[in-house]
């Protein structure tokens, strides 16, 4: 039996978007199955492992915790809307050229949340940088790479912020 | 001694610099660090997973699973599930051909068809909790969960055996009734849990205890654990009404899921297309297939594609993990630190089917030292778990924790620095492993050096309750088939073509060695992965092979592209072929002179399209030895071990993308280290897994870890142009051991039990 959809009015990456849902689908599964938003992964669709980190009202948050009715009338940020006119996020490319990805999996959720971070908190210490992440599981890379990576955001943006 | 400077890597992340190594060997290309290929893919969440890929009138899959560890099947039924709106098909293992009784090897171990397809879907009886036994596919995946809840099957629940000592013993519940044990070419007469007994030996043993000073016995123990790809397996089927079957999956091995499915299906391999989507980790647990035969039949039966994608309990319950173990280690010495004999006798649990990785265990536990005699003996032992599946190094990380604990053990009773002791006894050419083969030119007494001389072990270690351990590890790396093309661009770039799934950066790496090859840039070759119809065979992304092994075919693709351009520059020029040299990619006859690209530019207009291809099948190993520095701190009250410091040394050969390969050390390791100190598959006493998600089953996050400190050891690979060996398994090796001889520093207490968790190691520190 499907059940009677709900109609939700939300923004996703500054643009308004509205789509029907079931009340029990979870906001990881309508961005992917749905509205096409395939970036945000899953890896334990139950809140242990970080792919599916999207920035909901400004906090980041696992989606697939999310159900996608609460989705309605806020505004939300995924993977697919970091990068800003044809230019990279400086996590992207600190990302890129660390080697801070092996599979890439975890990527995502993980470039989510380190500029959530940043965002935060321009200028973390390493533990910062770890406990803020902790909620994020890589299996490939030891995240040796990845916290060097947004160690290196963070220098990148603040360097971008002294020259403006 | 090797003519190569270990080159010290642990770059902050601006230093992006060459690798002094690599200057030394002037290439242009090998020994930088670019950016990878399919990076601005993977970072902006464009990259093509498998469930991302939507097909139109995509159906949903979903497994019914076995509650129980072990029961016979007395029924299933269908019909209410099939009777729901929405509900497309079900199916069984009545819907798989007959299997074969058939063993093929499938690059990290081998499988038998008639095994695989009753690990896909049961047959008679269930084996372990979390078994497939039915399936059913709907139009969305809810529906498909709903329906598979209605599938009613009746159980006889049977007693079940989980540890791998319990399951061989006279009396332990039988999983299959025709399962008799194969030793040295033998059956035995009964059946039993005990698939079969591996033995090895060299030398004179007894002669070998006799010349012993000191002799040390332990015995070893370890849990199951879970390779932890955070992708868990899904697969998309589409079986057209003309019999064209087309997998979309992420794989280790797109190939050999192509066979698989041709011998399960019973179907021409020419009937089935593997299309590799980018996957998310895999470390062994990706080469058999679980899902694919299910969606395909399901979609056969329903006429649309079918989606099946597992959930991370299904993960945990029904996919690879590694073998529980029991382990005895004995090794005896002269006064002056001369290993004389050495016995393993190993038993490793292969899951609910013989064939687990008992035989490369045995191969590994004394390869690091020479030891002139040894036996070694090792049992393949089924028991109610999943099917083990190769796990980075298979077999090794266990026999090491023991050999390794061992070796520090008789090293301090012979008042002999251990580190010293290593390299009195390590391999080097020349020495016989166990199980017959002699070294080659390896690099173990490299790395024990680099690590002798490294800034970590130099430090000094202060303050209660710390300590330092180091350990080796050996991993064979295998050599395989590999096929690549490659089709010169009319700006001069190469379009490179290959089999080999990329699964942490090897589009990199092989595009690297082609271009090295041709003397161009890194990123003027445009690598893709490509589907089984549009390349030659290559073997699996395992065995830590692809870097050299496909790395070897685009070398000599490369060649042979140099060839042709050769050719038409003579046609050019108007001379003959000898008389065109080719240097870093220049090509001159007289004063005429060309790069790469201005004479693939030239060409361009006139004569045939230049593609070079090659295939390899390189029959070697490439012998890879890692040596790993940990200090800990053991807080006195709660047992927890906290890692202070962390170096992991290794021979890579010749690091192609010295970034990748310090990211397989140091990912490698932190395995190694979750294994370790955390991770374990808690079963009850009904051999019920209780800690199937990530929660209870937990893996080190970023705040369970420090930096890992990486030095690459280049004692060049004499059967790799480049120097190349395979880099991925070993790392996971030394961990386990290394971490329980800090622990032994720190506490005082001796671990031989995997994992080292707090309250294991808080009942080893009350019971000292
Ligand atoms: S999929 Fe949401 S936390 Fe794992
Ligand atoms: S790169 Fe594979 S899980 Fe992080």
């Amino acid at each position: 039996m499907t059940p009677v959809k709900k109609h939700v009015t939300t923004k996703i990456n500054g643009e308004s978007v509205e789509f029907l849902c079931e009340p029990r689908q979870s906001l990881l599964e309508v961005l992917r199955d749905d509205l096409a938003l395939t970036g945000c992964k899953e890896g334990c669709n139950n809140g242990n492992c970080g792919a599916c980190t999207v920035v909901l009202n400004g906090r980041p948050v696992n989606s697939c915790l999310v159900l996608a009715v609460e989705a309605a009338d806020a505004s939300i940020e995924t993977v697919e809307g970091i990068a800003e006119q044809g230019h990279l996020d400086p996590v992207q490319q600190c990302f890129l050229e660390g080697a801070a990805l092996q599979c890439g999996i975890c990527t995502p959720g993980f470039i989510v949340a380190a500029k959530a971070l940043l965002d935060k908190n321009p200028d973390p210490t390493e533990a910062e940088i770890r406990f803020s992440l902790a909620g994020n599981l890589c299996r490939c890379t030891g995240y040796d790479k990845i916290i060097r990576a947004v160690q290196a955001a963070a220098q990148a943006r603040l360097a971008a912020q002294q020259s403006s | 001694m090797s003519t190569e400077v270990p080159s010290r890597s642990t770059p902050d992340a601006s230093d992006l610099s060459p690798s002094s190594a690599a200057e030394t060997k002037k290439y242009k290309v090998i020994g930088t660090r670019p950016i990878r290929h399919d990076g601005a893919d993977k970072v902006t969440g464009k990259a093509r997973y498998t469930s991302d890929v939507l097909l139109p009138n995509m159906a949903y899959g979903a497994l019914v699973r076995s509650p129980y560890a072990h029961a016979r099947i007395v029924s299933i039924d269908t019909s209410e599930a099939e009777a729901m709106p929405g509900v497309l098909a079900t199916m069984t293992s009545a819907d798989l051909p007959d299997p074969w009784d058939k063993v093929e090897n499938l690059g990290e171990g081998c499988i038998n068809y008639a095994h695989l397809s009753g690990n896909v879907l049961a047959r008679g009886k269930a084996l372990y909790k979390g078994h497939a036994v039915a399936a059913v596919c709907a139009t969305n995946a809810h529906l498909a969960e709903e329906a598979a809840a209605k599938i009613k099957v009746e159980y006889e629940p049977l007693p079940a055996v989980t540890w791998v000592l319990d399951a061989m013993k006279e009396d332990a519940p039988l999983l299959h009734d025709n399962l008799v044990t194969q030793a040295l070419g033998e059956e035995s007469a009964r059946p039993s849990n005990i698939g079969a007994h591996i033995h090895f030996e060299q030398g004179d043993l007894e002669a070998g205890w006799a010349a012993a000073d000191v002799i040390v016995e332990r015995e070893f123990k370890t849990s199951s654990i879970h390779q932890g790809y955070i992708e868990p397996h899904v697969s998309i089927a589409m079986w057209n009404e003309d019999g064209r079957l087309k997998i979309w999956t992420g794989t280790q091995g797109s190939f050999v899921v192509r066979q698989q499915m041709a011998e399960l299906l019973k179907i021409p391999v020419s009937q089935v297309l593997v299309i590799p989507c980018e996957i998310g980790g895999g470390f062994g647990g990706k080469i058999a297939v679980y899902e694919q035969p299910v969606a395909a039949v399901l979609s056969r039966k329903c006429g649309r594609p079918v989606k099946i994608a597992m959930r991370r309990d299904e993960v945990f319950e029904a996919t690879g993990p590694t073998p529980g173990s029991y382990m005895r280690v004995k090794l005896g010495a002269t006064k002056d630190g001369k290993l004389t004999a050495g016995e393993a006798w190993l038993a490793y649990d292969a899951g609910a089917f013989p064939g687990g990785v008992i035989g490369p265990g045995c191969m590994c536990v004394f390869s690091c030292y020479d030891i002139p005699n040894a036996v070694v003996d090792g049992y393949d032992v089924v028991a109610n778990k999943p099917k083990v599946q190769a796990y980075r190094a298979p077999g090794s990380t266990h026999a090491a924790f023991a050999c390794e604990s061992v070796i520090d053990e008789l090293a301090l009773e012979l008042k002999i620095d251990p580190l010293d002791f290593r390299l009195k006894n390590a391999v080097q050419e020349g020495s016989r492993r166990v199980d017959g083969p002699v070294y080659p030119r390896i690099g173990l007494i490299e790395t024990l050096e680099a690590v002798r001389d490294s800034q970590h072990w130099n430090s000094p270690l202060e303050g209660p309750n710390r300590g330092r351990g180091i350990a080796c590890g050996f991993w064979f790396n295998a050599g395989l088939q590999s096929s690549v093309t490659a089709a010169v661009n009319p700006d001069g770039t190469v379009s490179m073509s290959e089999g080999s799934t990329d699964i942490g950066g090897t589009r990199a790496s092989i595009a690297m060695q082609l271009a090295e090859t041709l003397g161009i840039a890194a990123t003027d070759v445009q690598p893709q992965v490509v589907d089984t119809d549009s390349i030659g065979y290559t073997d699996v992304t395992g065995g830590s092979r692809v870097t050299f092994a496909t790395g070897l075919a685009a070398y000599q693709a490369g060649l042979d592209i140099q060839k042709q351009m050769v050719r038409r520059a003579a046609e050019l020029w108007e001379c003959d072929v000898d008389q065109v040299t080719v240097e870093d990619g220049v090509y001159r006859y007289g004063d005429a002179a060309l790069s790469f690209k201005e004479l693939a530019v030239k060409l361009n207009n006139a004569g045939d399209p230049i593609v070079g291809r090659a295939s390899v099948s390189p029959q070697v190993s490439t012998n890879a030895f890692g040596a790993h520095i940990v200090d800990v701190e053991v807080d006195p009250e709660t047992g927890k071990v906290t890692i202070l410091r962390y170096t992991a040394v290794q021979d890579a050969g010749k690091a192609i993308h010295p970034s990748y390969v310090e990211g397989q050390m140091q990912g490698g390791a932190a395995q190694g280290i979750g294994w370790a100190l955390n991770e374990e598959y808690f079963y009850d006493d009904e051999g019920v897994m209780r800690n199937a998600s990530f929660l209870d089953y937990r893996i080190p996050t970023a705040f369970d870890l420090p930096m890992i400190e990486t030095i690459i050891v280049e004692v060049p690979n004499p059967d790799h142009p480049y120097g190349v060996r395979g880099v991925g398994e070993v790392p996971i090796v030394p961990p386990p051991a290394a971490l329980a001889i800090a622990i032994h520093r720190a506490t005082g207490c001796r671990m031989h039990e995997l994992p080292m968790s707090p309250p294991h190691v808080w009942r080893a520190m009350q019971d000292r």
